[in-house]
């Protein structure tokens, strides 16, 4: 492992407009592969009870062809397992249906695996064995090319939608009753909730950038009283709900946010990351916040060497100083200690 | 050091041939074998096109290639035994176009497919990406003459094509097909700056198809579509412009004191006689351009080239040529002291 200690972390701000406090750090590539697997953008990272971390990944697939009109082919994300000390344990779900286009990985208070995949428009729930416990969405039947960097994907404005007829979801949450939160996502723009056998309660949200309103909720997360984060990606805010979808309150002033986490414990902390977009090298910071959104400190800039962030796309918290990073474009997973 | 028991001679019987040589017909020829299956697969595994070929400093050699399952990268033995493969299935892998190996021994692939640069350190694991590959994409066609460039970006390729480092590790990439620009990096992947943009006159670009640096950090960019190699400095201002070479789909700058540049005016895929007729030859040259000699012409049979896409030339007198349409890479002995007219 590559160990890179930023001693003086205020060399490395990355935005001098900003006063908030540079919290100091240490990072490290968390992950190391067997010989003849490859990790590939590293769009979901989460830890379980035990330490063990789950990588939803793009990774590669064998019969990638281009110029078809179908966009992305079966088996072109993957999901693995590694142990407390970042190695490899397996894969869990090679050639599963809904593995197309990976967005997000959650792992829930009894140690079940979710993903959440915006190719097939699909959040799969895994127990801890890696068996399909329940599926919610459906890989649609076939697929509109939607051209070059996707430029005539449809924007939906969510409002009304039930069911969980997602279109591109992006993350999934819970609240203490297990009821179940989605994030939909980059099509629609709505948060949907359904109880914890998947019957559909509610959803809220329409695009656009007045309150109540999203562009590409991106990253969701709930607290221990159930209100809801939502990282509003393309209006750069997170907006806070109360468990029914009540608008509470907006935070921002840190970016967009691409990523959010909240940590568990008795005093939660709320993280999120204002990532560097995936054709520059601009940003990167991440933001730790109170729960009301006071900023208590910043680290981290967008780059490729270790310590540095290439598209933040995914953070665990489990241990508020301890977190797992996992970005699009360096393929990779660091883990960061925070020296608060 | 010819080992002429085992090995075909092919030296003037070409050129007794007497096609039509457009390009510098009246060069020295210099004389070259082909060592006979030099490179050895295993069963069951098939070499595809072979676009990329790179020497590390242990004589290993890389080749990156397009085959049935997408784009595969191979490392053989200096003696040409398969080792092992790297980056199956890679997310970055996608339609094969370069590798080149730093002066580190990490290796480096550039995919037109992916419009991504991926660094592996010599073991084979992934150090760094540069570009990414598109959430959904057609293959793009190359833009007609005054035809957008579609993702020039610092970040984003447009079908890039080739890679090199100057002394202090900063990278440049030749981009591509679709944009037509050289991008300079530095070692840590941050954007620098570029030059070039679509077209026919000095310092623009038409197809920049590949790219070798000399010792002082210039910079040979093989300008295929405009039939000639344009030399740029370290900063990427134009230095000088080196024709009659054909179109330069290959070139490869030597390591050492006395630098050479091989530039191949390679056939096209179409199997044509004209291609034939017209082009197949691999130039060697003094830096400034000065011709010492050229060798060799398109065909399948051993010693002649089928569409010639990279050359390694860390020694100038054996060449590792990798090819399109023979799905294969030769070893090719040139005796430098024999050459005539």
């Amino acid at each position: 492992m590559k160990r890179f200690l930023l001693a003086v972390a205020a060399l490395l701000v990355a935005n001098p407009l900003s006063a908030q406090s540079e919290i100091r750090y240490e990072a490290v590539d968390a992950l190391s592969m067997p010989d003849d697997i490859y990790m590939g953008e590293a769009l979901g990272v989460a830890t379980n009870s035990s330490g063990h971390l789950y990588v939803f990944t793009r990774s590669g697939s064998s019969d990638v062809t281009l110029g078809t009109n179908r966009f992305f082919r079966h088996s072109s994300s993957r999901l693995f397992e590694f142990d407390a000390n970042g190695r490899y344990v397996r894969e869990i779900g090679a050639g599963l249906y809904a593995f197309m286009f990976a967005h997000a990985v959650r792992v829930d208070s009894d140690d079940n695996v979710w993903i959440v995949d915006e190719g097939s428009s699909m959040a799969v729930k895994f127990d801890p064995q890696g068996k399909v416990l329940m599926t919610m969405g459906r890989n649609p039947e076939a697929y509109r090319n939607p051209g070059p960097r996707g430029a005539e994907l449809r924007r939906n404005n969510g409002v009304g939608a039930v069911g969980d007829n997602f279109s591109r979801p992006t993350d999934v949450a819970w609240d203490a009753d297990g009821n179940i939160f989605i994030a939909d996502g980059y099509n629609n723009a709505r948060v949907a909730k359904f109880d914890q056998y998947g019957a559909f309660l509610t959803s809220w949200g329409e695009y656009g950038t007045e309150i109540g309103q999203f562009n590409t909720l991106h990253s969701i997360q709930t607290d221990a009283e159930g209100n809801v984060y939502v990282g509003d990606r393309g209006n750069s805010r997170i907006q806070v709900f109360d468990n029914d979808g009540n608008f509470k309150y907006v935070i921002d002033g840190i970016g967009a946010p691409w990523a959010i986490c909240i940590t568990p414990g008795p005093h939660q902390y709320l993280y999120s990351s204002n990532s560097a977009g995936t054709g520059n090298l601009d940003n990167g910071e991440i933001y730790k916040m109170e729960l009301d959104g006071t900023i208590l400190g910043k680290f981290g800039r967008a780059g490729r060497m270790i310590g540095e962030f290439a598209s933040t796309h995914a953070i665990d918290c489990r241990d508020e100083n301890e977190l797992f990073v996992g970005e699009i474009l360096s393929w990779r997973v660091q883990k960061i200690t925070l020296h608060p | 050091m010819l080992r002429k028991s085992a090995l075909l001679s092919i030296g003037f019987s070409i050129f007794m041939a007497g096609s039509v040589l457009a390009q510098t017909p009246d060069a020295p020829r210099i004389s070259y074998e082909s060592v006979p299956d030099f490179m050895k697969m295993p069963d069951g595994m098939y070499m595809g096109e072979a676009m990329g070929v790179a020497t590390n400093s242990q004589g290993e050699f890389y080749v990156f290639n397009r085959n049935g399952e997408a784009t595969r990268l191979f490392q053989f033995d200096a003696s040409g035994n398969f080792m092992r493969e790297i980056g199956k299935g890679l997310y970055g892998f996608a339609f094969a176009h370069a590798v080149r190996v730093d002066a580190d021994d990490n290796i480096w692939v550039v995919d037109e497919g992916t419009d991504m640069v991926i660094k592996f350190n010599p073991e084979g694991r992934v150090m760094m990406t540069i570009g990414r590959r598109p959430e959904a994409q057609q293959l793009r066609e190359t833009p007609g003459r005054g035809g957008g460039p579609p993702n020039q970006r610092p970040y984003n390729f447009g079908r890039p094509t080739d890679i090199g480092w100057d002394p202090q590790g900063n990278i440049f990439v030749t981009d591509g097909y679709t944009n037509s620009r050289v991008v300079k990096y530095d070692p840590e992947g941050r954007y620098l700056g570029e030059v070039g943009t679509r077209g026919s006159e000095i310092g623009q670009l038409s197809t920049p198809h590949s790219m070798s640096m000399d010792a002082e950090g210039n910079v040979y960019v093989g300008d295929r579509g405009n039939r000639r190699v344009q030399v740029f400095d370290n900063d990427l201002n134009f230095l000088r412009m080196i024709e009659g070479v054909g179109a330069p789909w290959a070139v490869c700058v030597s390591p050492g004191p006395h630098q050479y540049l091989f530039s191949s005016n390679s056939n096209t895929t179409g199997n044509s006689k004209e291609s034939y007729d017209n082009a197949g030859e691999i130039y060697k040259m003094e830096l400034d351009g000065t011709i010492i000699g050229r060798f060799g012409t398109g065909g399948k049979r051993l010693g002649e080239f089928g569409s010639v896409h990279a050359i390694d030339c860390r020694n100038p007198d054996e060449l590792l040529v990798a090819e399109i349409t023979t799905w294969r890479v030769q070893k090719l002995l040139l005796d430098p002291r024999m050459t005539s007219q």
